[in-house]
């Protein structure tokens, strides 16, 4: 559909789109006053003087920092992890023959109806028996657990025309190489869809972080940041908090504005899958 | 072909397969396992059957999470079709405008449940946050959002609804998009008025999109956890505990796993029950468009 909405529809679309704004901006400006004015009133956001001492407060702060590093590695780490197994499980599934390939594929299929809830307790059981808690192979494994990244490669590898394997296999090309130099090239675009869908999950995944990190050494930023809003009384001040929540917020937000296009593809596949 | 081909594709959905039985279905099986088990966390225990079970179906502290959660459910997954399908069908237009709302309603979803629940504490906070000061600022007392066993469910939902409306207005913008044109210039060669077209061909072409919508977000709000968790702790008196939040609090605070196990489990069929439903659905409607 094309031109332009009509005014009512304008007004309620923007009347919307403040709603969706407001919440954040008033966490901004909070985040910009000192912690005693506020003390005073909150209203008092509204007005200046407004400081940049929360966030200077933040980057002096080296357990906020950590807890950002510790984010960057468990995200990267499931990143990588998860475009390598469902890559080579996509290549298989899609192009080589093997016994037992079709029970296998509907087996994976099934986990695409498994929910967290259903194995996360005998899972921290596990990890416990196995002493992985507070470490980051325990914070990692169980995101590269994807079975919607298996299908997702599976149906691209299927999209590519077989001709080109075909022609290097008659030029004597091993199935490693045909895979890794002639396919995987191709599958770019999916790799990148599915790599910014498993970064965003794991960055913002909050349930098994909070059950296997109890060390605030291993927090990853969603956990540390859940500390500190239990343990709000105790600390700091309002505009140290929402300098929190803003410091942890940009750093996805920037990957939303750069990758926006691949977020929405891969979220909407994942939902319709 | 040598006899050793035939196993090179295994090589290659090994690794995955392996780690999926391992930390997929393993769990899974043991799962159930437990929920047959009095346990604690770090194993020990012995086989108590139906006990967990029993025990759960009459406790007055399960149900009220299960009403809570039902309830909560209902006041997100409506409101939010609703309002998901109306902003696609305003911003379905190839307008940089339309382009920039549609950025700007997705933003929140990609935020944590952490940083969702740090903000709207300080928007719903009755003596320091945004509602508050408005509802000062026109002389109404302020209203505690949080501490009012009546109001901390609608906040609960209206805070995930902000979360989540962006994924929602995506599927729907998709749907939309699939809508052949001929159908729209063949309504308007029928001289069809924007409210027929809307009704007759636009709506019943996303029937498929509105199911799968709903039912996606029932699954997803029946696990509703950070929400209850961080803005109320489930409270006042339980009033906001959801069933996520009674299994963290049996398994991590009181520690009984098997217990814990036999809430999530009921909590895993009424999931899957969603999820076949759904499936059943669109099935039977794919059948009856052929």
């Amino acid at each position: 559909m094309n031109g332009r909405l009509s005014r009512p529809a304008l007004v309620a679309v923007s009347l919307g789109a403040a709603l969706m704004l407001a919440p954040l901006v008033w966490t901004l400006l909070l985040s910009l006053k000192s912690n005693e004015e506020l003390m005073q009133s909150s209203g008092t956001a509204f007005r200046a003087p407004w400081t940049l001492q929360n966030y200077a407060a933040i980057l002096g702060n080296s357990q906020v920092l950590h807890w950002l590093a510790n984010s960057l590695i468990v995200s990267l780490g499931t990143t990588a992890g998860v475009l390598i197994l469902c890559s080579l499980a996509g290549y298989g599934f899609a192009r080589l023959d093997f016994p037992m390939r079709r029970p296998l594929f509907v087996l994976v299929l099934l986990g695409l109806a498994i929910p967290e809830q259903a194995v996360i307790l005998p899972r921290h059981q596990l990890f416990a028996e196995l002493g992985l808690h507070n470490s980051y192979p325990g914070l990692i494994l169980p995101g590269l657990v994807a079975p919607f990244g298996v299908f997702f490669m599976t149906q691209y590898f299927r999209s590519i025309p077989v001709d080109l394997d075909e022609a290097a296999m008659l030029d004597g090309a091993s199935r490693w190489r045909i895979f890794w130099k002639i396919l995987m090239p191709l599958t770019i675009p999916a790799q990148s869809a599915l790599a910014v869908f498993t970064f965003l999950g794991s960055w913002n995944d909050y349930w098994w972080p909070l059950i296997s990190a109890t060390r605030s050494e291993r927090f990853t930023l969603t956990v540390g940041l859940a500390s500190s809003q239990m343990n709000y009384a105790q600390t700091s001040g309002l505009g140290y908090l929402m300098a929190q929540a803003v410091f942890a917020s940009v750093p996805i937000l920037i990957v939303y504005l750069i990758f926006q296009k691949q977020i929405v593809r891969a979220m909407s596949g994942a939902a319709v899958r | 072909m040598r006899a050793g081909k035939r196993f090179d594709g295994l090589a290659f959905v090994a690794p995955f397969v392996l780690l999926y039985l391992f930390l997929l279905i393993y769990p899974l099986l043991r799962g159930i396992l437990i929920s047959f088990r009095r346990e604690d966390l770090f194993g020990g225990g012995h086989f108590v059957g139906l006990a967990n079970y029993a025990e759960l179906f009459g406790d007055p502290v399960f149900w009220q999470a299960v009403t809570n959660t039902l309830i909560v459910a209902l006041l997100i997954v409506p409101p939010l079709t609703i309002i998901a399908l109306l902003l696609a069908l305003a911003l379905n237009r190839a307008t940089r405008g339309a382009a920039i709302f549609r950025g700007l309603f997705f933003s929140s979803s990609v935020l944590s449940v952490t940083i969702v629940t740090l903000i709207w504490r300080f928007v719903l906070a009755p003596d320091s946050g945004l509602v508050g000061e408005g509802l000062k600022a026109v002389g109404h007392e302020p209203l505690p959002f949080l501490s009012d066993a009546h109001l901390v469910l609608p906040a609960l939902a209206m805070t995930t609804i902000w979360w989540s409306l962006g994924l929602p207005m995506m599927l729907f913008l998709a749907g939309l998009q699939q809508i052949p044109a001929d159908m729209y210039e063949a309504a308007a060669l029928d001289r069809a008025s924007r409210w027929t077209t809307l009704w007759r061909i636009t709506l019943p072409a996303l029937r498929r999109t509105v199911l799968l919508v709903v039912m996606l977000q029932t699954a997803a709000q029946l696990q509703l956890f950070g929400q209850s968790q961080l803005l109320t702790a489930g409270g006042p008196g339980g009033a906001s505990r959801t069933i996520v939040f009674f299994i963290y609090e049996t398994a991590f605070v009181r520690w009984q796993l098997g217990y814990a196990a036999a809430g999530a489990e009921t909590l895993f069929l009424m999931i899957l029950m969603v999820t076949l439903i759904q499936y059943w659905a669109i099935n039977r409607d794919r059948e009856e468009a052929r």
